[in-house]
């Protein structure tokens, strides 16, 4: 008995040595994402997140213009990232398009949107604070841009509002028709213009002024034009933007000229923080400024940097500047022209693919950042995401296309003319559009809008080599994103 | 682990009549003991016993074990041997152990001194091995346990203890990520079973290692690889097979002794790849430019001559120098140890800017506080500095020797090193690039253990023991501002200087009862039921800086640095973890006469890894044991010293997967700038991180295994061999999920099974022809087929792996593969002529005659993705060690070799751009019709060559004479010698490598489960030759 005693005695100790299980119950110090929105300041530093992934949003602008007629892929071989090679060739399939491919940019913009629908979700945890609204218009106005995006490239697509998709819902989410998206977009732009001023204390925040533009371009997307007409107009008027002037243009594109009078929507990048090709949606830097630019380039003046040689911009693009047109030097770089004028400079074509000697010289890497590794990912140039000649345009093509007013809709192309020193034009009807589409060619080329340009007005056929009307109009949903939801999807019609 | 020792005589005292049985003199003593017994039980006078123990050089042996059989009065020799038993029944057994000699047994009848000799242990059955909780010797285990003892880490002379375990331990497999000074191992154990982390559980004096560089190889006393299901024990962690390291300790009764040794030498590298010269470079730059229809760029091709070996001006030889020196001793209830190291090691690559150097002291002491309970302590600190230039990835420094122009010196006609130019964005001039690179890592490291052991009531032990760990590690980095060639990602115009400070802790608490019995001399029962807790917790922190005074390294830190930002706090990141494991564990341990052996576990784990409900998992093992040649039928048979039969089935467990992954937390990255894009505009948002999965559990592994365990000819021939096959369940893998749910890390899933199959044989042959030649020789053989049986769902696979620039990733796992395959175009020759282009399918890049053909496997007339087949895999289907050693009067010779056979490569350290340098296999290319049809033409113009085929595959096999060494002992012939024994040697490591693989080491690797086996210019182990001495006082 004394023996057993003992033996208790032991084992007693034993279990008290040990631990219960509440031992493994540790909690992160991170916050469980269901127990944040307790401050105002939560909801301010979900919106930042919600806003990062604008910054990826500049391999849409550069692969939409690769898409186009406007450039070609170039790189540094005929293998160089295959995904857009081959976009760049109308040869892109549901095959191939994973790390760095469509892809990649729709699990992107399915991020945007979760950090949006993340902030509605838990709109009303803290029922009241000062910027409650200000912070639901600016997120409305997030998730509207990033849908846009997804609506554009794919058409139809799984919508969710004001809730995550969250492990295991992706395979109860179908793709919703292409309407319904828009519906949701215009409503929430039309909540953000409602809810939001002209002017921002901060620059780079969302304005009154992006949210009209942006849903007057939806509209027009959806060839709306009265609507779209209106509140571009309701912009234009009312807004405190204009064209920068004939002095002021040459130096639209340049850092120190960011967020300007003209500029209605930019991105804001930044050079003060390092990025590395395993992570671009990290990247605080503009990487296409430097995949955009000469490859082996060395500037004698110390202004441009070398680049990657993508997106080269085509003779087409270059034959279709009118004589005399002040943004032809702006927007093309003529490699031989700018070595003519500035000696000591040289590049070697010869390390790139399908060079053209034109570069966009719009979103191109400047000398003079930072340049923290890698060096080539952390530019910090901004993209003007919608510039009031954009605006203008659009007006114009709305009240043109629309039957509103030929009148008003000259007075607006005449505007962008003037200001790129040319001739007014004094056409109307279907003549008129067609003037109001040239224009908008080489107001905004390099800038990302061509190929959904040509899309939304049914010409891509005609103007891209290898566009199969009734296919091309949309891009396949890669390949993977249909089996990883079990399936169910078909794809876009021809893929 | 004094008490160790005296469980270890426990174990000896009630198994020892089973083992000896065979024997044939034992077998006379056993019916001698039989009777005694019988006498014993009515006579029970009283003896008091005085003897003597030596070896059989008439050597005394001190420390060696006495007990009076059955129970726990026993005695241990002095310095001098001698011993003293009193009160001994008139009778008993006396039982005589000492390691690494056979046991003996005697009766005692008379008060007559003893004089007993041991025998040395030549099948060391009775060596003991450590199983977890416990030990066994090695006759009694029943699952597949390997080891390797501190004579075969003497031999190899490993600066890390992973190379000890090459080639030696069948079924252990170690891919060296690097040959630099420091550089890591993956080591794989019976297979790659999970695409996540394989690794398996490595246990230093029960005290959880992960960074293996900072052990002390001359520390190590044993290393037991528990391979199978036994591995149970440790349940948590085991699937991927524990690796039990046990460190050298003093023994009681052992007169003071010092050891010093040391070795110097020199390393260089085994291999140089043939790349083309300057004028051969011209040449072929020149036919690509033409093929291309781009000018010729060189027109001076005469006057190139060889130009600059960039191979030449990067590899070195360096020198290597390790020093130990070692004390250790006992008294009559204590025992100490203490040993100190010093390594260092320069690097073939960079010389001093890759060293490695290594401090170790380690101290241990033990004391009996009473004959029933004791205490054990050891204490290690360990500082290591390890720097590193970058490797194995594109713009490493072998990569830019490979690929830099041949045409170009290393200084221009001013001094400055030349630029790059035109060479692509990544190869830059690697003595620049050599120049410029400081890293270094600083790991300071206290490690200890202490335990506490209590006999009672006879059968009953009871233990507690604590192990913990702390590190502080310090990174350090800075690059200065540097200009390389234009268009270098490399180039810095503002110099950076990054400062880490990390601390890591852990602790693991064991506590323990053990009952051990024997009834009737046939039934040993022992009984084991204990718990376990780990927790290891730690805080990470790093700072940057910019803009160095003066560019230069002396001003390079962050108190000097401008615009210093906190890497962690400034993000709002949490630089905290803490993980923890509690566990529970049972284990019967039965066996009937010795010779029916029995074992069973059941452990429960919990880890702060799962989420509620899923904490706790049961992981159930079994083995049992048949001990053939103890039967009757056999015992008169000769031939068989030992055959055992052996199989152990169970279920373990895996938690090495990332912390919180079953909760969404909000450690995602969101940052945006307002107000200008400065510093002061940078705004961090909150995130989420890494997607959740609510659901995941513990990984299961059904492992199975079947051996066979064989002494024959007088225990000179020693065979094991193994069937194993391991199908791991619920895999704790990381799917790729649908896009809908972001871009946060992809959610662990259980999912998925991997299987491994694999047969291991092990043969040894070890004789002592006579007095002056003995010798011993070594061949293990493995063979594993890996299967991926599932993945998560119908066609579904995981990818990683990259080759080349932007091109599709080339390793998967997929179903009905093995583990990381590799996926890419099958060639058919080279395109002769237009006419078999125009008959042919073809890819979106149109060939002309020169370029490769690529089989349309798929029939559609298209060369595309849906192309591409599985090429081959990185793992080996055999892999082989050959160990050898003979003494021969005073000199002693060792050689091993270890091969690997069927296993693939691929070769990416080429960068595909117009103006870098070949290989010289660019000297056969194609260049008109009929001239190749292997080597494709050279072109700057668009071409399908570079996309990744069989072309950049290789078949990595090979052999490896990976030591041979020469020693020499100095006898000690005087009796009063301060030297005890002197021994010199000269040693050679990795002599000759036979393979057909091209590129500088086919034992090198990434050991990734998916995207390992992709050279992109490995750091090659280095070739080394050493002098060294050995001294004993």
């Amino acid at each position: 008995m004394k023996n057993l005693k003992i033996i208790y005695t032991l084992f007693t100790c034993l279990i008290m040595l040990s631990c219960s299980d509440d031992f493994v119950n540790v909690d992160s110090e991170d916050t469980n994402s269901e127990n944040f929105f307790n401050t105002e300041k939560d909801y301010q530093d979900a919106l930042v997140a919600a806003y990062d992934y604008l910054q990826t949003t500049s391999k849409f602008v550069q692969y939409a213009e690769i898409a186009s007629d406007n450039t070609l892929c170039g790189g540094e071989s005929a293998t160089d990232s295959p995904y857009i090679q081959q976009i760049d060739d109308m040869i892109h399939s549901a095959v191939g398009q994973s790390d760095g491919g469509l892809r990649t940019m729709w699990q992107w913009m399915y991020e945007a949107v979760n950090r949006c629908n993340y902030i509605m979700e838990f709109q009303d945890k803290l029922e009241e604070f000062p910027s409650k609204t200000s912070v639901l218009a600016q997120t409305r106005f997030l998730r509207a841009f990033y849908y846009f995006q997804l609506v554009k490239w794919w058409g139809d697509v799984p919508l969710a509002i004001d809730k995550r998709i969250q492990f295991g819902d992706q395979f109860n989410i179908d793709r919703t028709p292409k309407a319904e998206v828009y519906a949701l977009i215009e409503s929430d732009l039309i909540f953000a213009a409602n809810n939001l001023s002209y002017v921002q204390t901060q620059t780079g925040r969302i304005t009154k002024g992006a949210a009209e533009a942006l849903l007057g371009k939806v509209y027009l997307y959806q060839d709306k034009f009265p609507e779209s007409a209106t509140v571009l107009e309701k912009l234009i008027n009312e807004g405190p933007h204009r064209l920068l002037t004939r002095v002021e243009y040459p130096d639209m594109f340049e850092r120190y000229n960011e967020n300007n009078m003209e500029s209605v929507f930019e991105i804001q990048y930044s050079d003060v923080d390092g990025g590395s090709f395993d992570c671009f949606q990290c990247l605080e830097g503009n990487y296409a400024a430097y995949f955009n630019g000469p490859r082996g380039f060395v500037d004698s003046t110390g202004k441009f940097d070398t680049g990657y040689s993508f997106n080269v911009i085509t003779q087409e693009v270059v034959d279709a500047f009118e004589p005399g047109d002040l943004r032809y030097e702006t927007s093309i770089l003529d490699m031989e022209q700018y070595i003519a004028d500035n000696p000591g400079s040289s590049w070697d074509p010869t390390q790139g693919y399908e060079q053209t000697g034109y570069f966009n010289r719009k979103i191109m890497a400047r000398k003079g950042d930072l340049n923290i590794g890698d060096a080539a990912l952390t530019n910090p140039d901004n993209y003007r995401a919608i510039r009031f000649a954009d605006v203008l345009l659009m007006a114009a093509e709305a009240l043109n296309r629309g039957g509103i007013s030929d009148a008003r809709a000259q007075d607006y192309l005449n505007d962008v003319r003037f200001r790129a020193m040319l001739p007014d034009v004094a056409t109307s009807g279907s003549n008129l559009t067609s003037d109001i589409w040239k224009e908008r060619r080489v107001e905004l080329v390099g800038e990302g809008h061509r190929f959904f340009d040509l899309v939304r007005t049914g010409r891509a056929a005609q103007e891209i080599d290898g566009f199969q009307a009734g296919k091309h109009e949309l891009f396949p949903i890669p390949i993977e994103e249909i089996i990883l939801t079990g399936n169910r999807w078909d794809n876009n019609p021809g893929y | 682990m004094f008490f160790v020792e005296v469980k270890i005589s426990n174990y000896t005292i009630s198994i020892l009549s089973f083992i000896k049985i065979k024997n044939k003199q034992m077998k006379g003593l056993l019916s001698t003991l039989l009777i005694v017994i019988g006498i014993s039980l009515v006579n029970a006078q009283e003896l008091t016993i005085n003897g003597n123990v030596q070896d059989s050089d008439r050597m005394p042996i001190p420390g060696a074990n006495i007990i009076v059989k059955n129970t726990t009065k026993g005695a241990i020799t002095d310095f001098d041997g001698n011993f003293t038993l009193n009160d001994v029944p008139n009778g008993s057994r006396l039982v005589f152990s000492y390691i690494g000699y056979i046991t003996k047994e005697i009766v005692v009848t008379s008060n007559d001194n003893v004089q007993v000799t041991l025998m040395p242990d030549l099948a060391m059955l009775d060596e003991v091995v450590i199983i977890g909780y416990g030990t066994q010797t090695k006759k009694e285990i029943t699952g597949a346990v390997s080891v390797v003892s501190s004579e075969t880490i003497e031999k190899l002379k490993p600066t890390r203890i992973e190379q000890a375990l090459q080639g030696q331990v069948a079924g252990v497999n170690i891919t060296t990520n690097s040959g630099s000074p420091g550089g890591g191992s993956t080591i794989s154990i019976r297979g790659v079973s999970t695409n996540g982390d394989s690794r398996p559980l490595i246990l230093v004096d029960g005290n959880v290692v992960e960074d293996l560089s900072v052990v002390n190889p001359n520390d190590i006393e044993s290393m037991n690889i528990l391979k199978d299901a036994t591995a149970g024990i440790y349940g948590v962690r085991a699937a991927n097979g524990v690796i039990l390291i046990t460190t050298k300790t003093g023994r009681k009764e052992m007169p003071l002794t010092v050891q010093y040794s040391a070795y110097t030498g020199f390393q260089q590298t085994t291999r140089k790849m043939p790349v083309l010269n300057a004028t051969e470079y011209a040449l072929i730059v020149n036919e690509a430019f033409a093929n291309g229809g781009s000018t010729p760029p060189f027109t001076n091709v005469s006057e190139l001559g060889v130009g600059t070996d960039w191979q030449d001006e990067v590899f070195q030889t360096a020198q290597i120098q390790n020093h130990n020196i070692s004390f250790k001793g006992g008294k009559e209830k204590s025992s100490y140890s203490y040993s100190g190291s010093f390594l260092t090691q320069d690097g073939i690559v960079g010389g001093n800017k890759s060293n490695f150097t290594r401090f170790t002291n380690s101290a241990s002491y033990n004391l009996d506080f009473l004959e029933n309970f004791k205490f054990k302590s050891g204490l290690t600190l360990t500082r290591t500095n390890r720097k590193s230039l970058p490797e194995n990835n594109l713009g490493s420094v072998l990569f830019n020797a490979l690929n830099m122009a041949p045409n170009l010196s290393v200084r221009d006609e001013n001094g400055n090193f030349s630029l790059a130019d035109g060479l692509g964005g990544e190869v830059i001039n690697p003595i620049a690039q050599m120049a410029n690179t400081y890293n270094r890592s600083k790991i300071m490291k206290l490690n200890g253990f202490g335990g506490l052991a209590y006999n009672f009531l006879d059968h009953f032990t009871a233990e507690a023991n604590i192990q913990f760990n702390y590190a502080e590690v310090n990174n350090f980095s800075f690059s200065p501002t540097d200009f390389y060639g234009v268009g270098k990602v490399q180039n810095t115009l503002r110099s950076v200087v990054f400062e880490g400070f990390d601390i890591y802790r852990d602790y693991t608490f064991d506590a323990f009862i053990n009952y051990e019995n024997t009834f009737n001399d046939t039934h040993k029962l022992n009984v084991l039921l204990g718990t376990s807790v780990f927790k290891t917790t730690g805080v990470l922190s790093g700072k940057t800086g910019a803009d160095i005074i003066d560019n230069n390294i002396v001003n390079a830190s962050i108190d000097m640095a401008s615009d210093v930002r906190d890497i962690y706090a400034e993000r709002g990141s949490n630089p905290k973890f803490d993980g923890r494991l509690l566990s529970y564990f049972a284990r019967v341990q039965y066996d009937y006469k010795g010779k029916y052996l029995l074992s069973a576990v059941v452990r429960r784990d919990g880890s702060t890894r799962f989420g509620p409900g899923n904490k706790f998992g049961y992981f159930p093992s079994g083995s049992i044991g048949w001990i053939a040649s103890d039967e009757d039928f056999l015992s008169d048979n000769n031939f068989f010293d030992l055959l055992k039969v052996r199989a152990s089935y169970g279920i373990l467990g895996n938690d090495r997967i990332p912390d919180y992954r079953f909760v969404s937390l909000l450690n995602g990255e969101g940052t945006y700038f307002f107000g200008g894009n400065d510093l002061e505009d940078q705004y961090f948002g909150v995130a989420s991180g890494p997607i959740a999965n609510p659901l995941i559990k513990w990984e299961k592994q059904k492992t199975l295994d079947i051996g066979l365990d064989m002494r024959i000819l007088n225990n000179k021939v020693d065979i094991t061999t193994d069937y194993f096959k391991r199908r791991t369940e619920d895999l704790l893998v990381s799917p790729q999920v649908s896009g809908l749910l972001g871009t946060g890390a992809s959610p662990i899933v259980n999912a998925g099974v991997v299987e491994n199959t694999g047969m291991e044989f092990a043969i040894g042959y070890s004789d002592n022809i006579n007095d002056n030649f003995k010798f011993n020789i070594k061949y293990n053989v493995t063979a594993i087929k890996n299967e991926v049986v599932s993945v998560s769902g119908e066609g579904e696979f995981l990818e990683g792996g990259s080759f080349g620039i932007s091109q599709p990733a080339i390793s998967r796992m997929e179903a009905g593969f093995p583990m990381g395959y590799f996926i890419g175009y099958q060639t058919d020759g080279i395109f002769q002529n237009q006419s078999e282009i125009d008959n042919s399918a073809v890819g979106d890049v149109i060939p002309q005659p020169g370029d490769f053909k690529f089989v349309d496997q798929n029939g559609d007339g298209v060369i595309d993705l849906e192309d591409r087949v599985d090429l081959g895999n990185p793992l080996p289907v055999a892999t082989m060690g050959l160990n050898l050693s003979f003494d021969y009067k005073k000199w002693d010779f060792a050689a091993y070799a270890f091969a690997s056979l069927g296993n693939e490569i691929v070769r990416n350290y080429e960068r595909n751009q117009a103006l870098v340098n070949k290989p010289i296999s660019y000297l056969d290319r194609w260049t008109g019709s009929g001239t190749s049809n292997t080597s494709p033409r050279v072109s700057t113009g668009a071409t399908s060559n570079t996309v990744f085929s069989d072309f950049y595959l290789e078949d990595g096999s090979f052999v490896r004479l990976q030591n041979v060494q020469l020693g020499y002992t100095f006898s000690n012939d005087t009796e009063d010698s301060k030297i005890d024994k002197f021994r010199i040697y000269i040693s050679g490591s990795n002599l000759v490598t036979l393979t057909k693989y091209s590129g500088y080491d086919p034992t090198a690797g990434t050991g990734a489960p998916i995207g390992g086996g992709i050279d992109q210019g490995f750091y090659p182990s280095a070739r080394t030759f050493l002098l060294g001495v050995n001294v004993k006082f």
